[in-house]
């Protein structure tokens, strides 16, 4: 049997239930719930009924960030029903009634931490109004419970099961205004709650995009030119088709965009396997393209080039900078950079599509489906109500699948197969070569520090690729980023160069090289300045306050990140003594609405191999933890992530193309590798925030700087085999 | 051709070409989608099964060369998800995007028979065959200690 079938066969059930058309923000009319069953369903994310018990339906994609256990526990507690009686279920993309379902930008607690909270609140009101009802006492003595509601001045309790009937007919609630419980009370947010995929997991069942099964499926590969969207010149497709198993190969044409159907060849089989065998027989000529032209060294050394000519643009010129240098104590000048990275998930990209009759049906591992619908019905001219996507477990985003390239791929290979539904899986090779990259940067940075040590003059000209102003998907700098603000001569500037190459966000975009460049150079002015790096940082953001720019946005909270530097500091007792090779050091970052700082002890032996011995984070994402379990997961993996793209990450271009291709040319961090990382949370007063992503860009720049104070090396250049550490 | 093996204890028998690797009989053949595709080269370990007990990449295996032996994959471990393995993970919420876990839980079973109370050296050689993208490597180790019996591993946290 099929697992996943049945998942869309209850989907249906839900669309009924819910009577169409029932929004989030719940301009609600009628009676509270369709209830033709029996089902109380006040809105589309809960349903209570005798035969079947409480579900609730997870909104959200599901890729490694805990979110399918964590936003559900929200939605519990205020329903006011227990973890182990709830049954969760994934929801397919449909927008206009559960609101945005994406996983990205580590949005979806500070997004729906309100809105959840609400609908959880709205379902135990009215259970609550049909027990005093049914008592015909005041609500007032009534309070709700282990999915029960309880009269306290009797005792008398009745089971929400036992009140469906009467509480689907009450008129809905307004959400906006729903009573909350107070933090005080919660018994379901706030607990380390196990996943809830956990179960099937252990036991190897199908959950993930890979997995899914359709009745008359056929299998997919798919051939693209190493040479980023070069066509097709010819291929010896009959040759191909007499091979075992094979029911149809052919040309995909594709277009001329990164995101879209690439031009190639899919192979059509019984299975993976006699797809892939008869690939490797298969003869592609290319058509020449321009892209062919550019590599990793190319965009270097223009790169260098570049940073001597007047910047495409100025993003911020606070006080006079050269007048500050030349009047400064101590004058700094630096080289950074950081290479193309690969997203890497472990299950390779993927998709199942059976485009048919005009209509689309998808079974897609994407960490943003309506973008995918909108590509999809773009790309073949179709309507978006034609396509239905259901959103399996995905294993691994980490940005990769905030691009639907997979699934305009398989659309476009089913519709030429005759509307066959198709699994397309992709090779590790072809995953890896036809990723959308962390974009290279290189930074050009000067500062300088006052006779006081003071930090008062800094200039970041940034290199790196896109388009006129603007800069290429995954590559970003804000005229607000640190230490922008906090520096009285400030500049920061551009420089932009169009490329071939597709790019797109890493785990914390942008903020995965930038912390790596500013707060290490950060280290070096701390030491012309002759001060200790956590006294120099903590001097820098001055008195607990909020900045923000003359707009009154993109506030800087320096009270937050003075909290989370004092914590680490305090946890990882910055200012030992540590024995020769052995170093501390430390670094802060600001992304994705979380301030945390990372303190990492390193030790360096002669031959320059490198130990990271152990990792503090403290961060700072108000409160509560929704999930402890998840939070201290998804901290511990971005620490760890972190570290891997620091010491053998690097996607290299050659000729137009990648040339690594699996884990043995582009090695992640191994288990012997991974350090211990102690994880702190302060919980200052404020709603919580996502965990994601921000945990991962200080660890970077605390490494390196510790690198530095156990061997006086500077690590200007990632990935860190490009650094000698020798020191013997 | 065709060839038979036992499957979690009961005879498989399948047609299917000499070169297709062990991983693709059990996913698309034998409809067994524990063991994942990860890198088609033995390099992420995600299709860890056991062949004769020993721990195998299936993804490198040829049908062929494990005709007649005996397989266990992830779905066979345990009858009903009670291996100590399979109860520690979840226990103390391991997986993440989850994807490489049954080749984890595969390795770390072949583990503990071996070397029934591992140190944290053991577990590294062991384990160090399988990645995990995520980096949940500080919880896998901590589940095969929980599940060699050690006492329970608090959760690296406190609020301030």
């Amino acid at each position: 049997m099929d697992t996943l079938l049945v998942d869309r066969r209850c989907f249906l059930k839900v669309s009924l239930l819910a009577g169409g058309g029932l929004v989030l923000a719940a301009e609600l009319e009628g009676p509270a719930a369709v209830r033709a069953d029996g089902t109380f369903a006040p809105n589309p994310f809960i349903r209570i009924s005798p035969e079947s018990g409480i579900t609730i339906v997870a909104k959200n994609p599901e890729v490694g960030q805990g979110i399918k256990t964590s936003l559900q526990q929200v939605i519990a507690e205020e329903l006011g029903v227990d973890w182990k009686d709830v049954k969760i279920e994934q929801a397919d993309s449909e927008e206009a009634k559960y609101g945005p379902q994406y996983a990205g930008g580590s949005t979806a607690t500070p997004q729906n931490w309100d809105k959840l909270r609400q609908v959880g609140a709205a379902g135990r009101v009215l259970l609550v109004r049909a027990a005093a009802q049914t008592w015909e006492v005041p609500e007032a003595e009534c309070e709700a419970a282990h999915a029960a509601v309880r009269h306290r001045p009797t005792g008398r309790t009745l089971r929400y099961v036992d009140l469906v009937g009467k509480a689907a007919a009450l008129p809905p609630v307004d959400l906006a205004t729903v009573p909350l419980k107070d933090p005080k009370d919660y018994t379901v947010v706030g607990q380390a709650i196990s996943g809830v995929d956990n179960p099937r997991i252990v036991t190897g069942q199908p959950l993930f995009g890979i997995d899914v099964k359709v009745p008359g499926m056929v299998h997919a590969v798919y051939e693209k030119s190493p040479v980023f969207l070069a066509k097709v010149a010819s291929a010896n497709l009959d040759e191909i088709k007499k091979l075992p198993g094979v029911k149809d190969a052919f040309v995909v044409e594709g277009g001329e965009k990164h995101e879209g159907v690439a031009p190639g060849v899919a192979i059509v089989a019984d299975t993976w396997w006699n797809a892939q065998s008869a690939r490797k027989k298969l003869q592609v000529k290319w058509a020449d393209h321009p892209t062919a032209q550019q590599s990793s060294a190319g965009f270097a050394q223009k790169a260098a080039e570049l940073a001597t000519q007047p910047p495409t643009k100025v993003l911020r010129n606070d006080g006079d900078f050269e007048a500050a240098v030349a009047g400064g104590a101590r004058v700094v000048e630096a080289a950074y950079s950081y290479p193309f990275l690969a997203h890497a998930p472990l299950e390779p990209q993927n998709c199942t599509a059976q485009f048919k009759d005009g209509k689309v049906e998808f079974w897609a591992p994407t960490q943003l489906p309506q973008p995918g619908r909108k590509l999809v019905a773009t790309t073949f001219g179709i309507p978006e109500d034609a396509i239905t996507i259901h959103m399996t477990r995905v294993g691994g985003g980490f940005g990769r699948r905030l691009r639907n390239d997979f699934m305009a791929e398989a659309a476009a290979i089913s519709k030429q197969a005759g509307g066959v539904p198709v699994k397309l899986v992709w090779t590790r090779e072809d995953d890896m070569r036809h990723d959308f990259y962390r974009p290279a940067g290189w930074h050009f940075l000067k500062g300088a520090v006052d006779g006081s040590g003071k930090l008062v003059a800094w200039k970041n000209r940034f290199v790196t690729f896109g388009e006129g102003e603007t800069f290429a998907s995954g590559a970003s700098l804000s005229d607000s980023e640190f230490p922008a603000r906090f520096v009285p001569n400030l500049r920061l500037e551009t420089t932009i160069m169009p490329f071939g190459i597709p790019t797109g966000p890493l785990r914390a975009p942008g903020s995965n090289g930038l912390a790596f460049v500013f707060q290490s150079f950060l280290d070096e002015l701390a030491l012309a300045a002759g001060k200790d790096p956590v006294q120099f940082r903590l001097d820098l953001l001055g008195e607990p306050r909020v900045v923000t720019n003359p707009d009154g946005k993109t506030p800087y909270d320096a009270g937050r990140m003075r909290g989370v530097l004092e914590l680490v500091a305090e946890k990882s007792r910055w200012g030992r003594r540590l024995a020769k090779g052995s170093g501390l050091g430390v670094a802060f970052h600001f992304s994705h609405q979380g301030y945390f700082a990372e303190v990492a002890e390193v030790t360096v032996d002669a031959a320059g191999k490198l130990k990271v011995d152990k990792v503090w984070v403290a961060g700072d994402v108000g409160r509560p933890i929704i999930n402890p379990f998840g939070a201290v997961n998804q901290v511990q993996g971005s620490a760890i992530d972190g570290i891997s793209e620091l010491l053998r990450q690097e996607i290299t271009i050659e000729g137009g193309h990648t040339r690594q291709g699996n884990f043995n040319d582009y090695p992640l961090l191994r288990m012997p590798e991974a350090p211990p990382v102690e994880v702190f949370f302060k919980e200052t007063d404020r709603p919580p925030t996502g965990l994601g992503e921000p945990g991962l860009p200080p660890v970077i720049p605390a490494v390196c700087n510790a690198i530095f104070a156990a061997t006086g090396k500077r690590v200007r250049t990632l990935p860190l085999t490009k650094t000698d550490l020798r020191t013997a | 051709m065709r060839y038979t093996l036992t499957v979690n204890g009961k005879p498989a028998t399948v047609d299917v070409p000499a070169d297709m690797p062990l991983l693709w009989v059990l996913r698309d053949v034998l409809d067994l989608k524990g063991s994942k595709f990860g890198c088609g080269i033995q390099q992420c370990g995600a299709c860890t099964v056991h062949l004769s007990g020993t721990p195998v990449r299936s993804c490198g295996l040829p049908i062929a060369s494990v005709a007649g032996k005996s397989v266990t994959t992830i779905e066979g471990l345990s009858a009903d998800g009670s291996h100590p393995l399979q109860r520690a993970w979840q226990e103390i919420d391991v997986p993440q995007c989850g994807y490489c876990q049954a080749g984890q839980i595969m390795s770390a079973a072949a583990l503990l028979r071996a070397t029934p109370h591992p140190t944290d050296a053991d577990i590294d050689r062991a384990m160090a065959g399988n990645i995990c993208r995520c980096a949940t490597y500080l919880r896998i180790r901590a589940a095969i200690h929980q599940a060699a019996g050690a006492p329970p591993v608090q959760s690296t946290r406190s609020g301030e």
